[in-house]
């Protein structure tokens, strides 16, 4: 077992008789997927550095339903919202902070009209928010000299918006950011989105996230940057197709962070 | 007989209009089948994205070449109005250039005209050179062959034979008004057509004003038959870009909307007082809604609207990360076959006094394959793409709601995480307790 993280759940704040300042949505991929939880860990080391007063679901989150929604099963969708607004609703819950774009254009754009209203934002808008207000410093030049692009996951940018953040981050460890030709509201699919994650791609003459990945290597990157944990499997994936897993590495925005901080 | 080129000109231009409001009552009909959907929010924003996307074709220039000869050729069209309605007046009243006593503003007009109509010439040049011979990639798509492909030609021929009368007409009028021909008064300025009057030396009076006379009768003809080809032809955007744009998506793109009768009964369902053997709500008489869509008449107005106004320029296609990786999804081909589909609807209804008779055919399947719906990575570059904010991902989710609801027709990978997210509360099949122990591993 690696270092002790500080985590904490809703019922234990509400057994104190206290609300957490934001509630950390971890989603299915970040609880389950062994990739991904790797990505919750390094995003709970930076709210524990900034003294964050977090709290998670834990077994009452379930899944936000996105998929199913992406895949045609609207009624699968709602319930599983309906029964997420319950328990958000019931716990008073204001704020919510994911490491899932699916997760946070959902919350964020289609449960208020199931009537769950709450202020969701992407964990490198969070951290970005840390940093602006003094409350998390990023220092160091551990990733001086080393050159990383960015992959826009299509839920955080294109679909809302979000391209500035997860660059920001990435500048202040003082790397070199790298843009790859498709970038911000051109970016290219990692290939996993609209439930493709969960089957297999069509009859083509390639797989989305090979292609994605041959964009990206373009740049001669070492470090494939995302903000989103299907993305990161996706490119992950691509980058063994290319056979180029011992040169570049995928992380996430605030894998980045926490490494370069030494956490 | 002294009038009567007035009256034939003013039978045909009622017969031209005329012609083309009876379309664009078809055309508003059969938009009509479509679901009603509410589009009366956001009027600002609404009126500023036509303003900038439709008026200004700020998504138009994304790609250079195409953007800057598109917007040669629009502001040719815009402004060559003008002069038609010149041209209008002076068949209707038997006078000729009615507006030339503007003086060196007229000169101006027409000056520009010309110049314009020889950009518009360039610019309908390097289309049919990038359709024909360069034969960029989208246009050589599978869905392209055949009408699609005539019809681009079509119009880009149609163009430039406008533009080409329009031009020759001027060279007649200006060596008339040098000979000092009788009704020919001296006006306009013609810096381009003054080149194409060395080819009519020689030509009598009578001659040059037969020339003057054809091309003029062929412009306006020409304009009015152009008028009623659209309705047939990928160029109805030129209008409906306008609505189009107003009524275009304006929620961050990746807000999917949330079915309503589905709320209905999830919430009935999950109601811990609903009877179960509760009698059914007062209008059970009503025919149930059907989840999704499987042909026209199941997707909304503005979806239709959006299918009328897709010009086929692919840019969709070319940005949709399926497409590039040789998958059957072409977003284009979604919106050209949701208008086929459509078409022939109208026909139907056309056939038996307005009322629709099912023809055994449908869009999902007999238009649109399943393949084509699920390789669908709902990226929304396709959305992005496109310079008149048309919507194919819509429709593809409509249609995939049906798939799952109705005929519970998903592959089975994506039952199976559908079945794990029933059961687990997550895509995968683990248990829901153990949703925390990554704090710990």
């Amino acid at each position: 077992m690696s270092e002790q993280l500080k985590v904490k759940t809703m019922q234990e704040f509400m057994a104190e008789g206290k609300q957490p300042e934001i509630l950390f949505w971890v989603g299915s991929a970040g609880s389950f997927d062994d990739r991904a939880k790797k990505i919750s860990r390094a995003f709970v080391k930076l709210l524990n550095k900034a003294d964050v007063d977090f709290a998670v679901l834990g077994t009452e989150e379930s899944s936000t339903g996105d998929v199913a929604k992406r895949a045609g099963n609207e009624f699968l969708f709602q319930m599983q919202a309906m029964m997420n607004i319950e328990v958000l609703n019931g716990y008073e819950i204001k704020r919510i902070v994911t490491c899932d774009p699916h997760s946070f254009n959902t919350l964020k754009n289609e449960y208020p009209s199931l009537g769950g209203n709450y202020d969701v934002v992407h964990h490198t808008q969070y951290l970005k928010e840390l940093i602006d207000n003094g409350r998390l410093t990023i220092t160091g030049d551990g990733y001086k000299g080393k050159r990383i692009t960015f992959h826009d996951p299509c839920y955080l940018g294109r679909a809302n918006s979000v391209f500035d953040a997860p660059r920001e981050l990435l500048a202040k460890t003082n790397a070199e950011l790298v843009e790859m030709k498709r970038h911000k509201k051109t970016a290219l699919c990692c290939g996993a989105g609209g439930a493709q994650m969960f089957k297999e791609p069509e009859k083509g003459d390639m797989d989305v996230n090979v292609l994605r990945t041959k964009g990206a290597l373009e740049t001669n990157p070492n470090i494939i940057a995302t903000g989103c944990p299907y993305c990161n499997t996706m490119m992950t994936d691509g980058i063994k197709a290319h056979e180029k897993e011992d040169s570049v590495t995928v992380l996430d925005v605030a894998e980045v962070l926490a490494n370069s901080q030494g956490l | 007989m002294e009038y009567l080129p007035n009256i034939i000109f003013a039978v045909a231009l009622i017969a031209g209009i005329g012609f083309f409001v009876r379309n664009v009552k078809k055309l508003t009909r059969n938009i009509k089948l479509g679901r009603d959907v509410d589009v009366s929010d956001n009027k600002a924003q609404r009126w500023k994205n036509m303003a900038k996307i439709a008026l200004g074709q700020t998504k138009m220039v994304v790609r250079p070449i195409a953007g800057i000869m598109h917007v040669i050729v629009y502001v040719g069209f815009i402004i060559i109005n003008i002069e038609v309605l010149e041209i209008i007046l002076d068949g209707l009243f038997g006078t000729h250039r009615l507006f030339s006593p503007l003086g060196p503003v007229y000169d101006l007009l027409i000056g520009s005209f010309e110049i314009l109509a020889l950009l518009v010439i360039v610019a309908v040049v390097v289309f049919w050179i990038r359709r024909n011979i360069i034969r960029i990639q989208r246009f050589i798509k599978p869905e392209m062959k055949g009408w699609p492909k005539t019809d681009g030609n079509m119009i880009l021929y149609i163009e430039f034979v406008l533009m080409v009368l329009f031009l020759t007409m001027n060279a007649a009028d200006f060596q008339l008004q040098q000979l000092g021909a009788e009704h020919y008064k001296q006006a306009g300025a013609f810096p381009v057509s003054q080149f194409i009057v060395p080819l009519l030396d020689g030509l009598s009076e009578s001659s040059l004003i037969l020339v003057e006379r054809t091309a003029w009768w062929l412009h306006i003809l020409g304009i009015l038959a152009f008028l009623n080809y659209l309705y047939y032809s990928k160029h109805l955007h030129i209008l409906l870009a306008f609505p189009n744009t107003y009524y275009g998506k304006i929620k961050p793109q990746g807000q999917f909307n949330n079915l309503e009768s589905v709320t209905k009964e999830v919430k009935l369902m999950m109601d811990p007082d609903a009877d179960p053997y509760a009698a059914p709500a007062e209008d059970s008489t009503a025919e149930p809604e059907k989840f999704g869509a499987s042909d026209v008449m199941d997707l909304n107005w503005v979806q239709l609207l959006n299918a009328y106004t897709c010009t086929e320029c692919g840019r969709c296609t070319a940005e949709c990360p399926a497409n590039q990786t040789g998958k059957k999804l072409s977003p284009r081909k979604i919106m050209m076959d949701t208008r086929d589909r459509l078409e022939e609807v109208g026909k139907i209804m056309d056939a038996n006094k307005g009322e629709f008779f099912s023809d055994g055919k449908q869009l999902l399947n007999d238009y649109i394959t399943p393949e084509e719906l699920w390789a669908c990575t709902t990226c929304n570059a396709c959305v992005q793409a496109c310079p008149v904010s048309i919507d194919p991902l819509s429709i593809i989710v409509e249609m995939r709601r049906y798939l799952v609801m109705e005929q519970s027709a998903a592959p089975t990978e994506l039952n199976n995480m559908m079945s794990n997210i029933e059961n687990n509360g997550a895509p995968w099949p683990y248990n829901q307790m153990d949703r925390l122990n990554w704090v710990n591993e």
